[in-house]
């Protein structure tokens, strides 16, 4: 299979995608003639032109809305944010026209909209542009919210978000953009709400998802060769549907987990597999559950305390000694 | 502060005031009157007293607003506009559907109000009295392909494109029946098979979506235009300004109408905005044009909604249009109203004086359209539809409780394969 990165894994989706269906069009800050901030949508606007790939002035709830207004219509916008931090200039867009009006028109109305862009810290680059609001949003019944670790997951769940029908948030990270992975020619879908094993282990579940997943990928790593401990790795994929099942049957073959998150700790992601495991899984428990977690402080500019902030392979490793 | 410059001084405000409090109501009229509508006197043809502006938009034009505020709104003459263009060829019928269509929204709020003031029904209720020229004349002008979308004052909005009392009623109660199967309420009513797009509760949220169905307009290169309401209140939030830019900029075809009613809640439009004769004219500063127009007749609000409707459709370009009209109730039901911010006088005034209904009777009168006895038919009628609609809505089952997890995600209602992988709903 052919070796792309992330970045190129997602421009792959987007042109398929612009090909398949006329009705998809990308839209955001910098995403045509500039070739994207992160350069996710290169050479997009030159080949499908102004109609289907469209810059926007700097307006976040403006934009957000028009993609809400133009879906309803039938039309499917895939609206990048530079930054979901920006979000929140546009939340009520988001939170109540998006994630509500399918509700409160009794099912009359869908919004299929992709809303896309990087959800992550370690960049150096302050709190307000550090933001991962996939707790907040999969908090929103009406909403989906996707963070893929890999190229070959962010294809497989950018084309299924845009063929969904409801609004998908889909979480993307600066840090992953340049990442290799094998990824197929041509078009494929992964299934929203299906977590996907990345390594099989017996002794302990390290559920996590983004760029926590290889995190815990390298945690598995050191455990294995220097403590002898076997980890499965969960990589949840899309925290809204949420794979219980997946989460449930890996505790109960290893009887412990470790939940590991770049979200912060406080009503955040791993606060809801924590108490998915409490609920169903207390008998299957050989020891607590733990979490390792970004820390419950706004991201700090400074560089080397930053990176005390997320969670490292190491922080991994001795949480989950700590657990036997 | 240039902006000063248009607004009355103090001293004259507290005099307004003092006539409103002492001189009996007809006496405000011609003197002081409402401070809330002054913006408002900006149209030369309402004005004037011009027989048939050939005209009735000139955008710009009507830039020239008067630096002094002027009371009451002008007396219209309904044959000042009646030439136009969008009204001389209408049929008898036709005129007589408004007035059915007007008193139906009226007697449709006014049974609603019964059941609310009973503590029957519950939510908010934001009644359209007093407006309803501006939402019939509206449904009156959209072409099959037009597309419309208001904010939470939406009954006669929701009445006046076709939706059923039935439905509309049974959703004021909460009904499985109602039109969004009791899971929106009153601010929130849906047809998209109608070309009306709700309904939105938060103050100009609604203005973007409006943008997008536009947007989608252009794209799919249809003979149409949006119509997207907002009131006084909403034109001071941010997401206003950055539509009117977008608008601008990518030339979409929409109609922003501002329902000025004078109030955002409780907060009349000078206390709450900065106004250099219309809040209209602030989309010059997104070089998008504008007008305004009085919403009392619906012969005035065909002929300019209509212009700005064509124009949106033929030459793809936004337009923002204020009208003034006058809600008779508060914000909502359960606001203080009179009470607070507005004097019992003033309501009456525009209720003798400006009701849309009542210009509109006397108007088919005089063309001798209809008799007294025709217009008391059509009321029986309309009051009778819509006390029956209350019945039904009380006599409806309410949503099943297995409803509450419908109508949330697509994929799950529709057992599609997207749907049926992970847990959409906690420990479900």
């Amino acid at each position: 299979m052919p070796l792309i990165t992330y970045r190129q894994a997602l421009n792959d989706a987007f042109a398929e995608e612009l090909t398949r269906d006329e009705n998809v069009f990308l839209m955001g800050e910098e995403v045509a003639q500039y070739n994207g901030a992160y350069k996710v949508t290169e050479g997009l606007w030159k080949r499908f032109g102004s109609k289907r790939v469209i810059d926007t002035p700097i307006s976040e709830a403006a934009f957000l809305g028009l993609g809400v207004g133009a879906a309803m219509m039938g039309l499917r916008p895939v609206v990048e944010l530079m930054f979901w931090s920006f979000a929140y200039v546009g939340f009520d867009q988001i939170m109540n026209n998006a994630g509500c009006i399918r509700y409160m028109s009794g099912g009359l109305i869908n919004v299929p909209m992709v809303i896309r862009g990087p959800a992550n810290g370690g960049t150096n680059v302050g709190a307000t542009h550090s933001h991962t609001p996939e707790n907040f949003l999969a908090n929103t019944p009406g909403l989906k919210v996707v963070c893929p670790a890999t190229p070959y997951d962010a294809k497989g769940l950018m084309i299924a978000s845009i063929r969904d029908n409801d609004t998908v948030c889909f979480m993307e990270n600066t840090l992953l953009y340049g990442d290799l992975g094998e990824v197929p020619d041509g078009s494929y879908t992964i299934p929203l709400g299906v977590a996907d094993v990345k390594r099989e282990g017996l002794d302990v579940s390290l559920i996590a998802h983004g760029r926590a997943v290889l995190t815990c990928l390298a945690a598995a790593e050191i455990l294995a060769t220097e403590h002898g401990i076997e980890a499965e790795v969960v990589d949840l994929r899309s925290i809204r549907p949420l794979d219980e099942e997946t989460i449930l049957n890996s505790v109960a073959k290893t009887h412990r987990a470790v939940l590991v998150d770049e979200n912060k700790p406080f009503c955040g992601v791993s606060a809801q597999i924590a108490a998915l495991l409490a609920e169903h899984a207390f008998d299957d428990l050989d020891a607590p559950v733990l979490r390792v977690t970004a820390l419950d402080a706004p991201a700090i500019y400074s560089m080397p305390l930053e990176k005390l902030q997320l969670p490292d392979a190491q922080a991994v490793v001795a949480k989950v000694l700590s657990s036997f | 502060m240039a902006r000063t410059l248009s607004l009355p001084s103090k001293s004259k405000k507290t005099a307004a005031k003092k006539v409103v409090r002492l001189a009996a109501p007809k006496v405000v009229a011609k003197k002081a009157s409402p401070k809330s509508l002054k913006p408002l006197k900006t149209k030369g043809p309402a004005q004037t007293g011009k027989k048939s502006p050939t005209k009735p938009i000139t955008a710009k034009a009507t830039a020239k607003a008067p630096t002094k505020a002027v009371a009451a709104p002008p007396k219209v003459t309904s044959s000042d506009f009646s030439s136009s263009p969008f009204n001389s060829s209408l049929k008898p019928a036709e005129k007589i559907g408004f007035l059915r269509e007007m008193l139906r929204i009226r007697r449709f709020e006014q049974q609603a109000l019964k059941y609310y003031n009973q503590g029957i029904m519950g939510g908010f209720l934001h009644l359209y009295n007093g407006q309803e020229s501006v939402a019939v004349g509206t449904a009156s002008l959209m072409n099959g392909h037009d597309e419309i979308i208001t904010a939470y004052r939406d009954h006669g909005h929701a009445l006046a494109v076709g939706m059923g009392m039935n439905e509309c009623m049974a959703e004021l109660f909460g009904k499985g029946t109602g039109c969004s199967k009791g899971k929106g309420g009153s601010m929130h009513f849906f047809a998209p098979d109608k070309h009306y797009w709700g309904g939105h509760g938060i103050v100009a949220g609604q203005t973007p979506l409006g943008l997008g169905l536009a947007f989608a307009i252009k794209y799919k290169q249809i003979n149409g235009c949006a119509v997207a309401f907002l009131g006084d209140g909403a034109v001071n939030q941010g997401v206003f300004s950055e539509c009117l830019n977008m608008a601008a900029l990518w030339d979409l075809p929409i109609v922003y109408v501002i329902e000025n009613n004078g109030y955002s809640m409780g907060t009349s439009l000078e206390r709450s905005s900065a106004v250099n004769g219309s809040l209209a004219k602030r989309a010059e500063g997104f070089c998008v044009e504008w007008a305004t127009c009085g919403g009392f007749d619906l012969y005035e609000l065909r002929a300019n909604l209509g212009a700005a409707m064509e124009r949106a459709r033929k030459e793809s370009k936004p337009m923002v249009l204020e009208v003034s009209t006058y809600r008779y109730y508060g914000h909502s039901v359960a606001d203080a109203n009179t009470k607070k911010y507005r004097s019992p006088e003033e309501i009456d005034l525009y209720k003798s004086e400006h009701d849309p209904i009542t210009l509109w009777q006397n108007q088919l009168l005089s063309e001798k359209v209809i008799t007294q006895a025709g217009i008391e038919k059509i009321d029986d009628e309309a009051k009778a539809e819509a006390a029956a609609a209350a019945e039904f809505g009380i006599a409806s089952p309410w949503p099943s409780e297995e409803s509450i997890f419908e109508d949330i995600y697509h994929e799950v209602d529709h057992k599609t394969e997207a749907g049926q992988t992970g847990s959409f709903f906690f420990s479900e």
